[in-house]
């Protein structure tokens, strides 16, 4: 049934529907509502959690993954400075193969201080291990949770996931939901079947030295599972499709990608405006197509390149700055994209919250048309004097 | 009497709410800065994140705003890089005693000469009103809808416990003993820590049954207790109602300090 309802509020209901046996979080801009959320059906026992109010969001994480060890299903969220401080717990869940759920409501890095929108945070944690899944609007960030935690408690990959989503723009915002029901989300999503889990009676130690003739598989057996994720996503994906309706069965989503001459790559709400800057462009006789990336980590190499085959040109839109290099995304696609003739433009946009609107997706078009681009667009020349 | 020559009056107005007790302190300490006859480039303002540590922001002085809890940490590294210069940090009852809990008894073990000033006002306010690790028990806040169930810090007995050299409670209700104690803690060389106690009508207040701003300073006012009387009671075997604050000079010692020119 669809409800009108904030962002926040649509990823909380979704998140208690996941049934998580701990809920460990901090408060931080724009993240709070949905723990405030939380902590009130904790409160009103609506769902059977523990939720602990940690003293910090490193302390957040550290007892997730704890109660994760503990054999619990877990849940926190946070955004911008706070996932920075739990910078070191993000590696050791991965290691450690936890499959805490965990919701960024994606902030710009200070400093200087900014509580407002890019994807910074999330993409700085982009080598830490955890699966990475955007959304595009409030279905999507509610939606992505459930597959989050199937994906994630796969005993084929066992990681950590993120599910991001842009802060304000929709943490924020009021739209139309459909959230599934108690019965639904319990046929999607079974109880949490730990792997391995701490057992007094069949002891089991995690986390432990390893010196340098054991690390590298360590390593690597956490890169074969994020590897393994590219074809779990789309399954579990596949199947929510199949159950309710809303596809999901692409680690990307194309949009009027099929004749395009340029197409547009993006990450997360900006796919909004894109779509209808590309309808306009449409009317307007240009070949403008979407690809929308849905998973960051596994970066979906295969279907990029099989997406991206007929294009000249391509447009990057990266909401995040590998200072002193390019986009992250950018990176990914001109990895993906070597040894074509395809041409790959990066475009730092929306950083600290400026707004894009439908005119800049066009003027982004036509300049990678004319083969400008790898620039911040929209810096204010007058700033910088 | 307020000290506009300290104030930026290009950032005004400020960000605090309507009734925020904030503003007093604020006050309160420029007073003490101006009766200790400290010159504006002499002086350093230090805070991390949350309400309170937006003050620096509105003094003239040179400031560092920094991340959530670490405004001790910063302030270490900039005493002790220059021990010339006056360091004062701004925190708040999130900032210090939760995220930045370890850092606040390093300060105080190290003994640092920094003054540090709490405005607690025993909730997150900046984020919305969610329980901190000061929210009294049985008080409301977005996470503790039925009232938190942990007990509260005393954050005074922390720093004293903790090796402070000068320790001291007020409220926002005290104006003129807050203002010597900040002005005392500024002059006494090692770690100075002064809690006062603050009004939010916004975040605190109204979930609390202390609506109007009045309503939460009567209940300073009347929950206030001095130290040397509740040391008197203690020694007359009566009890001191647990909702009580003790308010006073808690600690005044002379341990060897850190950052102090001999």
């Amino acid at each position: 049934m669809l409800e009108i309802m904030e962002g926040s509020h649509a990823v909380a209901k979704s998140v208690g529907l996941c049934r998580p046996g701990v809920i460990a979080a901090y408060p931080i801009t724009p993240q709070t509502h949905i723990v405030e959320a939380l902590a009130d059906m904790v409160a009103d026992c609506s769902i059977d959690a523990e939720y602990i109010t940690v003293e910090s969001e490193f302390s957040a994480l550290s007892a997730c993954l704890g109660a994760s060890a503990a054999g619990s299903r877990v849940y926190s969220a946070t955004t911008s400075q706070g996932l920075a401080l739990m910078f070191e717990v993000c590696f050791n869940c991965a290691g450690m193969r936890f499959p805490v759920v965990m919701s960024i409501v994606n902030r710009a890095m200070g400093a200087p201080l900014s509580i407002w929108n890019d994807q910074q945070d999330s993409i700085s944690l982009r080598d830490s291990g955890w699966l990475q899944l955007y959304a595009e609007d409030n279905q999507e960030a509610a939606d992505l949770h459930y597959i989050a935690y199937r994906v994630a408690e796969d005993h084929r990959v066992l990681l950590p996931a993120f599910v991001c989503f842009d802060g304000f723009i929709l943490s924020h915002t009021y739209e139309p939901v459909d959230m599934l029901t108690r019965k639904q989300a319990e046929s999607y999503l079974p109880p949490f079947k730990p792997y391995h889990r701490l057992d007094a009676a069949d002891p089991i130690s995690f986390g432990l030295f390893a010196a340098p003739d054991y690390y590298m598989e360590f390593r690597y057996a956490i890169d074969q599972a994020m590897k393994q994720a590219r074809s779990i996503i789309p399954e579990a994906g596949t199947e929510f499709s199949e159950m309710f309706g809303r596809d999901y069965s692409g680690l990307t989503e194309a949009y009027r990608i099929d004749d395009a001459d340029c197409a547009i790559v993006a990450m997360g709400s900006i796919c909004g405006t894109v779509k209808d800057a590309i309808d306009e462009m449409r009317n307007a006789g240009k070949k403008v197509g979407l690809l929308k990336l849905r998973a960051f980590r596994p970066f979906p190499e295969k279907e990029v390149q099989k997406a991206l085959a007929g294009v000249s040109t391509v447009a990057v839109l990266d909401k995040n700055i590998s200072l002193g290099s390019k986009g992250a995304v950018a990176l990914e696609i001109r990895d993906a994209l070597y040894g074509s003739q395809i041409t790959v433009l990066d475009y730092i946009i929306a950083l600290g919250g400026r707004d894009v609107r439908k005119k800049d997706i066009a003027t982004v078009v036509a300049s990678a048309e004319a083969g400008v681009g790898d620039l911040f667009y929209g810096l204010r020349e007058e700033v910088l004097k | 009497m307020t000290f506009d020559e300290w104030l930026r009056v290009d950032r005004l107005p400020h960000i605090y709410c309507a009734g925020c007790g904030n503003g007093t302190v604020i006050n309160c300490t420029l007073s003490a800065v101006d009766q200790m006859g400290w010159k504006k480039e002499e002086i350093v303002f230090v805070s991390g994140i949350g309400c309170s540590s937006r003050a620096p922001g509105y003094i003239v002085t040179d400031s560092l705003h920094t991340t959530h809890g670490r405004a001790i940490a910063f302030a270490t590294g900039i005493k002790m890089a220059n021990p010339d210069l006056k360091v004062v940090v701004f925190t708040g009852d999130g900032d210090l005693a939760a995220i930045g809990g370890n850092h606040f008894i390093h300060g105080c073990r190290r003994n640092i000469d920094l003054t540090v000033i709490c405005m607690n006002n025993m909730i997150y306010g900046m984020t919305g009103g969610q329980g901190s690790p000061t929210t009294p028990r049985g008080a409301l806040s977005t996470t503790t809808p039925y009232g938190s169930s942990e007990a509260a810090f005393d954050l005074c007995g922390l720093a004293a416990a903790a090796g402070a050299n000068y320790v001291a409670r007020y409220t926002s209700y005290h104006v003129k003993e807050l203002t010597l104690a900040i002005r005392t803690g500024l002059g006494n060389p090692g770690f100075s820590f002064i809690e006062a106690l603050v009004q939010c009508p916004t975040n605190y207040g109204r979930r609390n049954k202390l609506r109007q701003v009045s309503d939460q300073i009567e209940y300073f006012k009347s929950h206030a207790i001095l130290a040397q009387k509740a040391e008197r009671m203690r020694e007359e075997g009566k009890k001191i109602p647990d909702d009580m604050i003790i308010i006073g000079e808690l600690a005044r010692r002379n341990r060897p300090a850190l950052g102090v020119r001999k």
